[in-house]
């Protein structure tokens, strides 16, 4: 037995001799795989179980309350004017870095905010300002979920000191509990998934952002922007009860 | 006996007059004897009938924190004994009341019959103030205070019974007395047993904390349901030179604190306070 | 990290005199109670959370061999690797296996409790490595060489102008009549020397929160980013957890979510919460080549199925040391090992054995306000009592204490001779101590008198008095009778 396995059986052993069983059989194995296949909901705050409409404002003044700003746009087509006049109200230089997902790469950048030198990748030392597609928003506390994949790159919602996230608004829901389904939904289970685990679709980093990077390290005062962006804005696009699109497209 | 098994479980309606067993507590029966006979004018005002049984010592808390089981137990089972026949047992202190309300039946998870027989006393325990509000709907008493008291809320009255409002209930209705709340009312004295002697310097500085916010409410009297604690942080006042006097609170519940003077203080000792107002008056 | 929890008093009366300390302790007394509070009443559900999330807890300790093997499955799935560690040495091992293998020469680490139970950073140096900690209060404490000395807010015994007189000592290459006064400019500071060192880092290293068993994810708490940099920069991500982090579901780990930033900061939510489960995918433009995670027991399997089993629902919130009273009066150094505070009086001694940490479950009054704000339900001075219980059994507490306390209980077991003696003590304090109602001094009872006065007793005991109370009572039975 290689030195690996040897250790591995030795905490595994060491926990049966614990918990005084050996390995679970039978209908207490079915139990566990059968809980991890339907996972059961804890108690889900009624703060977050609300109309649509107000799901949505749940999650700005959520998102606001952290110290995030928010803005509600009709259409996706209005995303790079209202980038360039978040930057401008802030005296930032007018240069955003996009992630290659096609709903951000396809806007017309060019025409409708000709001011705002835009390029797209990953985040990078000196990237800025950084602008991403959210997968979902969630109103009780005001959190955006993205995840990491061709388009959309994980450095670029840590390294700019300015991260501006799009999210539809028909993406913003009321509790966690309701975005995991949707990204079960999304990215499907294992098809060989007796024991309820997910599908090797699972990206490498889901990421929930609550509002900008911050300390309190030095005398409990709060500080913004410690590692992470000083700034988070997030622009809310669409009606509140349209479908919810999966952000399918990236 | 008969009562003893319809007073198992929730606090039904009192029997006519319930036999109480006052449960003195060992600093109680050794220091200060008044708050004993205050416990036992409020429980006689409010029509029970008083007992105190003659084998009773301690709770058994010394032992129990200090990590020797086997003589916790024996002290409970002497608890458990002496206290078998009587309606309910009341104690007035919060600690001691937790421990025979929620501890004994830690101890004998092991024996189902001490279980049981620990499970019996346990519903039948209150702290004083507890039962006296709770079980015997007392929510007025007749005494007077002059005065502005404060009150600190003790940790195993508070986090073990859940004792809050009857104390305050009760001192409302006592003429004379303005009750100022204290800051930090619910965090601890450091008196902790035989932790203020084992971590004295850590102890110390918990009750100058304790003992600075009681003088920041500006107070006369400091009261509380716990003779340990009182003795704490009477103790620290007087080493600080405060004027604050400090009292358990069933002696200004049953008006009895012309009896007997405030915890630390001679017989006939005039605080400095009421000296200086007195000499104020004459000038 | 070598323990100095034997020298609890020690570290414990040097905490007292230590004015800067005491100065910082006063400023983080009210600050987290009150924020958590704030948090607990806007959110109605809270109770029913924490009951939640015990049941959680529970039952993934109950199936833990179950969880962490369904865990370790698709971790591997996903191009990864778990590392079981049964001891903190075998940790090590691992670790520095990997950093060899990868050349490494720089580490950055996010905050990680693990990491430090490890001694990881004079382990890594020792081995010419250089171990790099993020996240600022980290940073902090390890620019001094000191340990955290609160899990959650590891300089939080620090002032602001000690960390400014650190940085002006070890940051040389700014101009020294910089202006650095304000938290701001300290966090500015350390963000522009912190930013290359993630960029140069061969190896990030965090810690978890929780696992999940369900995705093989590993998840990471926390307010900076520095932890998020820490693992998405370099090419190696390695976590080190220990067993009990595990949960079954996001939901699971959902439940629990709720209370901690809740428990800990009184944040609704931290600003970041990152589930990390393997290396980059095809087609990512970022993220690590390698994913490893190293499960460490180091104790924690021996007191599955003990008394001390409820402690491995243990989140590391703070709550606990954020209300006790003995942590605001010594600080977390004091304690002498990693984990400070109700939860370290708890842990430690299951973790480093009970006769370097016998101290830490002794020094608590068991006024339960841990146990009342763990958002776990943790019995907190329940298994304090535990530990008490074993140091009786093995005879380990100090002889003249553990005298006293068989003499006194074997009193106590005798009202008649209980009464006898208390009688003739109660009298002869009174005598002496009645023209003063107290004491200034007491013998054999120094560590009360030392800092406070002692109540003279009133003369009589109470079974005294209500004896010759019914015996006037038998003399006269007209007035027997209560009124009424």
């Amino acid at each position: 037995m290689s030195v690996q396995n040897s250790q591995r059986a030795r905490v595994l052993g060491a926990v049966r001799r614990s918990l005084k069983r050996g390995p679970l059989t039978g209908e207490r194995l079915n139990a566990v795989q059968r809980r991890t296949a339907n996972p059961p909901r804890g108690p889900v705050p009624a703060r977050g179980q609300l109309g649509r409409e107000e799901t949505v404002k749940l999650f700005q003044q959520m998102a606001e309350e952290a110290a995030a700003t928010t803005q509600r746009l009709d259409t996706m087509a209005e995303v790079p004017q209202a980038v360039l006049s978040y930057l401008q109200g802030r005296n930032e230089a007018a240069q955003a870095r996009l992630a290659p997902h096609p709903e951000l790469t396809e806007l017309d950048w060019h025409d409708t905010a000709p001011l705002l030198q835009v390029d797209q990748g990953a985040g990078e030392e000196q990237t800025g300002v950084g602008v991403s597609r959210g997968f979902a928003g969630v109103a009780e506390t005001g959190t955006l979920l993205l995840y990491s994949r061709e388009t959309s790159p994980t450095t670029l919602n840590f390294l700019p000191a300015t991260h501006v996230v799009v999210v539809r608004a028909a993406e913003v829901l009321g509790v966690y509990e309701d975005v995991w389904d949707r990204l079960r939904e999304r990215l499907g289970r294992r098809s060989d998934g007796a024991d309820g685990a997910w599908s090797d679709n699972w990206p490498r980093t889901v990421n929930l952002i609550t509002g900008p990077s911050r300390t309190a390290d030095i005398e409990q005062t709060l500080q913004l922007g410690a590692h992470g962006p000083m700034n988070l804005h997030v622009l809310v696009v669409g009606a509140a009860d349209a479908d919810f699109g999966g952000d399918e497209r990236g | 006996m008969a009562a003893k098994a319809e007073h198992t479980g929730a606090p039904s309606a009192p029997p006519r007059p319930p036999r109480v067993g006052l449960f003195v507590t060992c600093l109680v029966d050794f220091v200060r004897p008044s708050v004993g006979f205050a416990g036992v004018k409020l429980l006689e005002d409010a029509g029970c009938s008083v007992e105190v049984p003659k084998a009773q010592t301690c709770c058994g808390q010394p032992a129990f924190n200090s990590g020797d089981r086997q003589d916790t137990k024996l002290i409970a089972q002497q608890v458990i004994r002496a206290f078998r026949d009587v309606d309910y047992v009341v104690v007035p202190s919060g600690s001691c009341g937790g421990m025979i309300a929620t501890h004994y039946t830690e101890l004998f998870e092991d024996d189902p019959d001490l279980a049981r027989d620990a499970e019996d006393l346990a519903s039948r325990t209150y702290e004083l103030l507890q039962f006296l509000v709770d079980v015997m709907g007392v929510d007025a008493v007749d005494a007077n205070f002059e005065g502005k008291v404060t009150y600190h809320d003790a940790c195993a009255g508070l986090r073990e019974l859940g004792l809050k409002g009857q104390a305050r209930t009760l001192l409302s209705s006592v003429a004379g007395l303005e009750l100022a709340e204290l800051a930090d009312t619910e965090v601890c004295c450091g008196f902790g047993g035989t932790f203020c002697v084992k971590y004295p310097e850590i102890s110390n500085q918990m009750v100058d904390g304790k003992a600075q916010s009681v003088e920041a409410t500006g107070a006369d009297t400091l009261l509380a349901g716990e003779l340990g604690c009182l003795m704490n942080i009477a103790g620290k006042l007087q080493r600080r030179g405060s004027a604050v006097h400090v009292r358990h609170v069933a002696e200004v519940l049953a008006d009895m604190t012309h009896a007997t003077p405030p915890i630390g203080e001679a017989a006939g000792e005039s605080p400095p306070e009421l000296e200086a107002a007195a000499a104020g008056k004459e000038a | 990290m070598q323990p100095t929890s034997h020298a609890f008093k020690e570290n414990a009366a040097k905490a007292l005199d230590n004015q800067q300390l005491q100065r910082a302790l006063g400023n983080m007394k009210q600050g987290f109670i009150v924020k958590r509070q704030k948090a607990v009443d806007r959110l109605p559900e809270f109770d029913q959370l924490r009951d939640h999330a015990k049941e959680v807890k529970d039952h993934a300790l109950e199936h833990l061999d179950f969880y962490l093997e369904q865990f370790e499955d698709r971790v591997n799935s996903q191009g990864g690797q778990v590392h079981w560690a049964p001891t903190a040495e075998d940790a090590r091992q691992h670790v520095l296996e990997i950093c060899q293998r990868r050349g490494a020469g720089t580490v950055t680490k996010g905050k990680s409790m693990v990491a430090e139970e490890l001694g990881l950073n004079e382990f890594l140096e020792s081995h010419e490595i250089v171990p790099v900690e993020t996240d600022l209060g980290e940073y902090i404490i390890q620019l001094r060489g000191e340990p955290p000395s609160h899990i959650i807010a590891p300089a939080v015994h620090l002032n602001r102008d000690q960390v400014e007189a650190d940085f002006r000592k070890h940051h040389l290459q700014f101009p020294p009549e910089r202006a650095l006064s304000e938290a701001r400019q300290l966090v500015n500071e350390a963000r522009t020397v912190l930013r290359q060192r993630y960029l140069d880092a061969d190896i990030g290293i965090t810690g978890a929160n929780f696992l999940i068993a369900e995705t093989g994810a590993t998840v990471i708490v926390t307010n900076e980013g520095n932890g998020d940099l820490t693992q998405c920069l370099p090419r190696v991500h390695v976590v080190i957890a220990s067993l009990e982090k595990i949960v079954p579901t996001l939901e699971d780990a959902t439940t629990i979510m709720r209370v901690l930033a809740r428990s800990a900061t009184g944040q609704e939510q931290t600003v970041y919460t990152t589930f990390s489960a393997g290396p980059k995918r095809a087609g990512d433009l970022d993220g690590p080549d390698e994913f490893h995670v190293i499960l460490l027991d180091n104790g924690r399997s021996a007191m599955l199925g003990s008394e001390f089993q409820d402690m491995l629902r243990c989140i590391r919130c703070g709550a606990c040391m954020n209300h006790c009273p003995v942590y605001h009066a010594v600080g977390g150094h004091a304690y002498g090992w990693t984990y400070p505070g109700p939860m370290g009086a708890v842990l430690t001694p299951s973790l480093i054995g009970v006769n370097e940490a016998g101290h830490l479950p002794n020094a608590s009054t068991f006024c339960g306000r841990c146990q009342s704000v763990c958002p776990m339900h943790i019995p907190l001075p329940k298994m304090m009592r535990h530990w008490r219980e074993r140091e009786y059994e093995r005879h380990l507490q100090p002889l003249p204490a553990r005298t006293g306390l068989k003499l006194w209980a074997a009193l106590a077991r005798r009202p008649g001779l209980y009464q006898l003696a208390t009688r003739l003590q109660a009298k002869a304090m009174h005598l002496v101590g009645k023209r003063k109602g107290r004491f200034g001094w007491l013998p054999l009872a120094g560590g009360w008198t030392r800092h406070r006065d002692f109540p003279a007793p009133e003369g009589k005991t109470f079974q005294q008095l209500w004896a010759e109370r019914q015996r006037d009572r038998d003399a006269a039975p007209a007035k027997d009778q209560p009124a009424e």
